[in-house]
């Protein structure tokens, strides 16, 4: 996995709570058995005036002017501002891949949902959560001044406007070590490997019917 | 010193170490895997050259992109070509890895969370996980159930444990006496709207109180299905005999001196008296009515009797702002009647509403009445092949026929629209399925969520209608 320390980028704002996953990557994409190329179709429904495809070039689509990611001051963005719930719905971690392949690299809201908060970590992508007035702040600053970026440093679990001011945050220490050195969790896993199998091996003792029982 | 939760419980049996830093590895007994979100994972285990650590924890069977009419030809009768190779691979990769896979011809075949409790293959007790966010539906038989995202898949395959960090506990206690035509779907309903989708965020949810002791495990499975539209990954109900009833002599419940050492150990899957919740809420059944969602998200809900929100009435502007925006997407007006709403389609199928039980409760409703002209089309989607053959078996398909509803093949179906079964941009479908998100049943859609009741009896008047008139 890529790992991530410190990372600096545009802001783009989308002021909207519950951003469901079907929002983010609709379903007629998650047809795709690979993990990239979803960048096209992130946000299809809001960010396109037709009907989305798999296999379509979406360079030739009408686009929505009136969605954030269409207007030119947010191109390039690679941090997202978003509302409370951010993620909501389903698990399918075609949303954390669509928000990286687009380039996204950082979100900050002041919620996420638990199950796309987890696959972010996943995939080498900071979801944030600070508290609603910092975000209401974040909001505001970023509308007002063209260009407005952020600097993320997971080290020292801090965001930084352009003015100097820092807001803390929290993230769990196991997701950021993995973030931090870009380690892939299952090899972290298989470590315990012999523990692993002592449980299991307790377990065929105990509960005999959880293993294969009828299979 | 506190008693345990259920939730306590049950984390507790899995846990194979608990790390410094907070996080824990649990292990985890079974994996259901269905075509959108295992191929990456499948692809990520070869590149890494690892095999599954334990085989016969796992079970497949292709449900979101199959389609539900013309199955006698198999894979062939997938006419999107993209579709056909997501099924086909999901065949390839249990055919390589020999895993049990319920393939598209297999009578067992249907939506994964109608199989696992159908086959036994759902046991109290176990931690069960699936590339799927409903597997929060297991929960009804006392397991630790949830959605994960493909690279846990991918873990969950060659580790057979998560790494977790524990959630707080939540009771949602509905006491008193469900009032007639009033259904599980419309008990979590009324629960998702006065907790709101956000509302169990970080908390696994137990259910609990007199409702869900008298409810059916199918009832069960409809409230813990939808948890995770509350926000919760976890939905759990205690363990009592309607569970262990419902699990006796399934394919893969244990027999003999297993069953009767497993029945031992169900039996103490509840919290414990004595046992402390982080947060606590209750709702009084005899007060839950009929429920119809009106607006994109799964708290914008009202009771068939009432009306649509007027956003100037709402004091937050965030929540104003969504309901206008919700109410432009609904083509609906502020303050109409929700008896008002006309339908072009009805929906009766999904992970939350698929079962024999919800078959029944709809064909109950149609029987010897027709479906309004002014529908495009009323379709019923068994959860599996087993739950068809069953219906048939009790002559519903004959009656769903009769009244001019389509009577079709198993698979999530219109729930997410993934195969050929979709809305048309701006029609209105009263659903039993659990997501009324922007353009969930296809572009530019308006989903209404429904028990199966609710959705026969608007499938016969053309709109919305208190099925409890027509239960009368």
């Amino acid at each position: 996995m890529r790992a991530f320390t410190q990372h600096q980028g545009l802001v783009a704002p989308m002021d909207r709570s519950n951003v469901d996953t079907d929002m983010i990557i609709p379903k007629q994409f998650l047809k795709s058995i690979k993990r990239t190329g979803f960048g096209p179709n992130l946000f299809d429904e809001l960010r396109y005036l037709d009907e989305g495809k798999p296999d379509q070039d979406s360079s030739q689509r009408p686009l929505n002017p009136d969605f954030v990611l269409n207007q030119s001051r947010y191109k390039g963005a690679s941090v997202l501002l978003a509302r409370s719930n951010f993620g909501c719905g389903s698990s399918r971690e075609h949303a954390p891949w669509a928000l990286d392949d687009y380039g996204f690299r950082v979100i900050i809201a002041p919620s996420f949902a638990d199950i796309f908060y987890n696959n972010c970590f996943k995939n080498g992508l900071l979801p944030i959560v600070l508290e609603e007035k910092a975000v209401d702040q974040l909001f505001e600053e970023a509308e007002v001044s063209e260009g407005y970026q952020l600097t993320v440093d997971l080290e020292a679990k801090t965001v930084i406007t352009p003015s100097g001011e820092s807001f803390g945050f929290d993230v769990d220490d196991f997701r950021r070590h993995c973030l931090l050195n870009g380690l892939d969790d299952i090899g972290v896993t298989l470590e315990d490997a012999e523990l692993i199998k002592s449980y299991e091996n307790q377990r065929r003792k105990t509960a005999p019917w959880l293993f294969g029982a009828g299979q | 010193m506190a008693g345990k939760t259920l939730y306590d419980k049950l984390w507790d049996d899995h846990l194979v170490k608990q790390r410094d830093d907070g996080s824990a590895l649990i292990y985890i007994d079974r994996q259901l895997l269905h075509e959108v979100t295992s191929p990456q994972a499948f692809e990520g285990l070869r590149l890494a050259n690892r095999a599954p650590w334990r085989i016969d924890a796992n079970l497949a069977t292709p449900d979101h992109n199959v389609p539900t009419t013309d199955r006698a030809k198999g894979i062939e009768g997938i006419v999107d070509p993209v579709s056909r190779i997501q099924v086909e691979t999901l065949g390839k990769n249990c055919d390589e890895f020999g895993i049990l896979e319920f393939k598209i011809m297999d009578k067992r075949q249907g939506i994964v969370h109608v199989i696992g409790p159908e086959q036994g293959a759902t046991l109290p007790g176990m931690t069960i996980v699936c590339g799927d966010s409903h597997t929060s539906t297991h929960g009804a038989f006392g397991c630790l159930a949830h959605g994960i995202g493909t690279s846990e898949v991918e873990h969950v395959l060659a580790t057979q444990c998560l790494v977790q960090q524990k959630m707080k506990n939540m009771l949602v206690k509905v006491d008193g006496k469900l009032g007639i035509g009033v259904t599980a779907k419309d008990v979590v309903l009324a629960i998702i709207g006065k907790i709101g989708t956000a509302g169990g965020t970080g908390h696994a949810i137990e259910f609990g109180g007199e409702v869900l002791q008298n409810m059916s495990m199918e009832g069960r499975m409809t409230v813990c299905n939808m948890a995770i539209e509350a926000g919760a990954r976890v939905g759990m109900v205690a363990v009592d005999g309607t569970t262990i009833d419902y699990v006796k002599g399934r394919p893969f419940s244990p027999t003999g001196e297993n069953w009767d050492a497993a029945v031992k150990h169900w039996r103490t899957l509840h919290s414990d008296l004595n046992a402390e919740f982080d947060k606590v809420v209750e709702l009084d059944g005899s007060a839950i009515m009929p429920q119809v969602s009106w607006g994109t998200s799964p708290e914008m809900v009202a009771d068939v009797t009432g009306n649509v929100p007027d956003p100037a009435k709402e004091e937050d502007p965030i929540k104003r702002e969504g309901i206008e925006r919700a109410l432009k997407y609904m083509g609906l007006e502020a303050n109409q009647a929700i008896t008002d709403i006309k339908l072009d389609r009805v929906f009766i199928g999904s992970c939350t509403n698929s079962r024999i039980e919800d078959l029944r409760e709809a064909a109950a409703v149609v029987k010897g009445r027709k479906v309004a002209d002014s529908l495009m089309q009323a379709m019923v989607v068994p959860g599996s092949g087993l739950v068809k053959a069953q219906a048939e078996e009790e002559g519903l398909d004959r009656i769903f026929l009769d009244a001019g509803l389509e009577w079709r093949d198993p698979g999530c179906s219109m729930c997410l629209a993934m195969n050929a079964d979709k809305l048309g941009q701006g029609e209105h479908c009263a659903s039993t399925s659990n997501r009324n998100f922007e353009g969930r049943q296809g572009f530019g859609g308006r989903t209404h969520l429904v028990s199966p009741a609710m959705a026969a009896a608007a499938a016969i008047a053309g709109h919305f209608v208190d099925v409890r008139e027509l239960l009368n």
